[in-house]
């Protein structure tokens, strides 16, 4: 049995088992390593990917339930050289320290501005991913300069 | 899927097939040092961290693992500081561990100098020896300037990677690598720079892998794929020393993609943990999926072992009963006559803390490449020690350690829990017995079930005081499973000398004052968790100066400042001695009192609390205003934190230090604790271990002392002060004081309370 989905832009058919979570066969199978393993229950959001534009937790989320949909990863986000807008906030505040939830907070808000251009501190609250290093402070800089500069692209 | 192979900085990437047919990417780490520090081909060393490419392109070696802390941005800054160049011309590449033959007892020696991620010493460590070699680096440069113009090198400056001469000529760095590199160095260290020359150390430098991390192109432990490499998952006995009773691997290994299964052994009982410390069985697939579904597949009956009684309420009782007694294991500290102070004492004070166990868990799992082949072993590795990943190694396969690769990813968090390398000696386990590669991961489960947890203790603090409010008598009983579990390299007898420091405050400060530690019997494994000891006994001792400020109507801030007395250096026989000097910790307490406005009437439910407190050579104090309402609902409104850590080297990552060390402090107090319960680990992942999200961190102000005194490090000092200064507020808030640790629904049970 063999089942499709988009990701990253292009077509990709997969005969692994259908319940794999999208974590695994990303990470072991098609080689995109940007998304991380955190936790494997979806509640540390490391594993952050855009399901069909929208934020989703890689984890739980088995591959058969993405067939026929759109996956975007960390790899799929800058065009070449050229980052995304909060990338760059990302570098201009300095945000990660051991950096390895950063592409879960990075593809979380991405998908957060994409849907609401002005979040309210309220809004950049309800974000629930984990960072145990404590970036909490800078990511908020990084989403409001985000915001500011056009991160909605 | 398409993707082309290119070659990047980090590695390069190898084409195989998938089982499916498809084009599987395979990023394969440098095999070894040369290759690490080879990348450009024309690029020339000078000395071991230092290669220069003819377009003066400079990359540097950094020499200790990155876990956050910011080292690898910090460290090379040193050595580019006095090889003089721009810091935008430097690129850094992580080195593996360095280890070379050595004639003395030892056999060996560091080739780069110490390499390892603990008790924040990488700065201190390295402030010296890697100027030293930078300023070795630019001397070489100069003279073979000097040649080439055939004039003295004394005439000569240098400048963002030239060399200048008096006359205005100027030669690249670039021009003259190769000519540097033929030079006989001197014996005799080159001058270092005075700091007010420095144009690198003290300016704020943006994390140097910044754009891969915000790519997923940074590499950690768990991103290497190496092909041929089975992946390993085990199922460990949940029982501390239990073993394995007996089990069925027949499901498991007809599970599609699993390859074998192996059992291992843990350490022997009460033996040193010098190795993994379960016994389990292990699975070894294709895949992680595969792994983990063979893993689901196993049937395992374990013994349960000689702890299968133990739990947190029996360790209270423990703790409970020691205190109650008179009998002590270790007398740390008894100056004067404590007993006579008390009994004359106008008041006395006493009040009883509970710190529980807490777990590191950083975001990255455990997980290791090993392979071992006859006289070989290649490592991969996220750890905080290197040099003992390679002597697990050698124990293990008894290979050459000159023999033994271990390369250092980035590290997706430390806290303590990789200066173990239990997981190491795993993947060494299976490679060696497979007799293939592997890449072992851990599950979040299994790292919560199997950490070094930061112990347990009970803290029983009593003050005497006089008439005029001046303490005379100060005793601290500290009953707790001691960090130093099954250490092969400390003596029963020196178990306590992890859990009570005999020279931290207000030892020196109070004529009679007495440490005691009452040693508490745990299977629990412990270690060394984000500023051992101090994490727990700053809390208490930072909440119990400021009950005793209450108690005698005396002010906190005055109370502490009036105990530190006048600025002077004291001796201080741990680490981060030899001096504790009060007048810096007096200092930053009076800058966090000052920038939240101490003292400072508030709003009803509103409080403010302050504690400092000496770490590891640094000094740093917290003051923060909360909120808590009707319903015990707590806000941290303000939170400031003063630090003197010496001279910054790179002022934008410890104010991130000192965020990362509040933020850790706070989400600990408030939410976190690892139970026991049947002789094993109850909490299973993080909705049972909940660290603080984005919502409750508050932002920190960090006010950083200018300072040219030889740095400290700022991985911990962050930590101890946050705890207590949010207690203290919410005693000032609302009259509860917080003696249990996590504070979780206390406030809202006090308030149901009325």
């Amino acid at each position: 049995m063999s089942l499709e989905f988009q990701l990253n832009g292009k077509t990709v058919r997969t005969e692994v088992d259908p319940e794999m979570p999208l974590l695994w066969y990303l990470r072991d199978h098609a080689h995109l390593t940007g998304t991380k393993y955190g936790c494997g229950v979806g509640a540390c959001g490391a594993c952050t990917v855009h399901l069909d534009g929208a934020a989703a937790r890689s984890c739980t989320l088995p591959l058969r339930a993405v067939a026929g949909h759109r996956i975007t990863t960390i790899e799929g986000i800058s065009q070449g050289d050229r980052l995304h807008p909060v990338q760059a906030a990302w570098i201009a505040e300095d945000v990660p320290q051991c950096g390895y939830c950063q592409v879960g907070q990075i593809m979380a808000t991405i998908a957060l501005l994409k849907q609401n251009p002005n979040p309210t501190d309220a809004d950049i609250a309800s974000l629930t991913n984990l960072c145990r290093c404590g970036t909490y402070p800078r990511i908020r800089k990084a989403i409001r300069r985000a915001a500011a500069t056009g991160g909605t692209r | 899927m398409t993707a082309t192979p290119t070659l990047d900085r980090r590695g390069f990437l190898a084409i195989s097939a998938t089982a499916a047919g498809g084009l599987l990417l395979t990023r394969v780490v440098p095999a070894s040092a040369a290759s690490a520090m080879a990348e450009a081909a024309d690029s020339i060393p000078i000395g071991v961290f230092i290669r220069i490419e003819p377009n003066d392109r400079v990359t540097i070696g950094a020499r200790d693992p990155e876990i956050g802390q910011g080292v690898k941005t910090s460290l090379p800054m040193l050595i580019a500081e006095e090889l003089d160049v721009a810091w935008s011309q430097v690129s850094v590449t992580q080195l593996p561990l360095g280890l070379e033959k050595d004639s003395g007892p030892m056999g060996l020696r560091w080739k780069y100098g110490p390499q390892g991620a603990g008790g924040s010493t990488s700065v201190p460590e390295s402030w010296d020896d890697l100027r030293q070699a930078g300023a070795d680096a630019r001397r070489l440069l100069v003279r073979a300037a000097a040649a080439r113009w055939k004039t003295d090198p004394d005439r000569l400056s240098t400048k963002a990677g030239q060399v200048i001469h008096p006359d205005g000529r100027k030669l690249r760095y670039g021009e003259l690598a190769a000519a540097a590199a033929k030079l006989t160095p001197e014996s005799k260290p080159a001058p270092l720079k005075s700091p007010d020359q420095f144009t690198i150390i003290g300016t704020p430098t943006r994390v140097i892998d910044a754009r891969e991390i915000v790519t997923g192109r940074a590499q950690y432990g768990i991103d290497t794929y190496v092909p041929g490499a089975l992946t390993a998952v085990i199922a460990r006995c949940p029982y501390f020393d239990g073993t394995i009773e007996r089990y069925d691997d027949s499901k498991a290994l007809k599970v599609p993609g699993v390859r074998q299964v192996l059992t291992m052994d843990g350490p022997a009982l009460g033996a040193p943990l010098t190795a993994n410390l379960a016994a389990g069985v292990a699975v070894l697939a294709d895949d992680t999926w595969s792994a983990l579904k063979g893993r689901e597949a196993l049937e395992i009956v374990w013994k349960q072992g000689p702890h299968a009684a133990e739990s947190s309420a029996d360790l209270d009782g423990q703790c409970e009963r020691l205190l109650a007694g008179t009998q002590v294991t270790k007398r740390a500290r008894d100056d004067g006559d404590l007993d006579a102070a008390l009994k004359s004492a106008a008041k006395v004070v006493t009040a009883t803390y509970r710190v529980p166990f807490v777990s590191h868990a950083p975001m990255e799992p455990q997980n290791c490449f090993a392979d071992v082949r006859p006289g070989r072993v290649s490592i991969i590795a996220p750890t905080q020690q290197p040099g003992s990943a390679s002597r697990v190694a050698n124990a293990i396969t008894g290979v050459d350690r000159l023999q033994i690769d271990v390369q250092m990813t980035r590290v997706g968090g430390g806290f303590g829990r990789r200066l173990s390398n239990d997981y190491v000696a795993e993947a060494v386990l299976l490679s060696k017995r497979s007799g293939k590669p592997i890449k072992l991961v851990w599950t979040r489960e299994d790292d919560m079930a199997h950490d070094w947890y930061r112990p347990f203790g009970h803290h029983q603090l009593t003050a005497g005081v006089d008439a005029s409010g001046t303490v005379t008598g100060w005793s601290h009983r500290l009953a707790s499973a001691s960090k130093y579990y099954r250490r092969s390299d400390v003596e029963p007898q020196d178990l306590w000398t992890s859990e009570i420091y005999p020279d931290d405050f207000p030892a020196a400060l109070i004529p009679n004052l007495r440490y005691d530690w009452l040693a508490v019997e745990s299977g629990m494994i412990r270690g060394s968790w984000r500023a051992p000891a101090h994490n727990a006994n700053a809390f208490v001792v930072e909440s119990f100066v400021d009950e005793v400020a209450h108690a005698t109507g005396q002010n906190p801030l005055d109370l502490r400042l009036k105990l530190l007395g006048e600025a002077r250096e004291l001796k201080y026989g741990q680490h981060g001695g030899p001096i504790f000097d009060t007048g810096r910790l007096k200092n930053v307490l009076q800058i966090a009192a000052d920038r939240i406005g101490w003292p400072r009437l508030v709003e009803p439910g509103h409080g403010i609390g302050l504690a400092c407190h000496f770490t590891f050579g640094g000094y740093a104090a917290h003051a923060m205003e909360v909120s808590v309402d009707q319903a015990g609902e707590l806000k941290i409104l303000r939170c400031i934190c003063a630090v003197d850590v010496g001279q910054p080297v790179n002022p934008l990552g410890l104010e991130a230090q000192m965020m990362s060390g509040t933020i850790d402090g706070i989400s600990t107090a408030l939410n976190l604790e690892i139970t026991v319960k049947d002789g094993q680990v109850v909490e299973k992942n993080f909705p049972d271990y909940p660290l603080l999200q984005n919502a409750q961190a508050p932002d920190v102000e960090v006010h950083i002392v200018r300072s040219t005194k030889t740095p400290s490090g700022a991985g911990e000092i962050g930590l101890p002060t946050a705890a207590p200064a949010l207690c203290n507020a919410i005693f000032a808030a609302t009259g509860v004081r917080i003696r249990r640790l996590p504070i979780r629904t206390q406030l809202k049970e006090a308030g149901a309370r009325g």
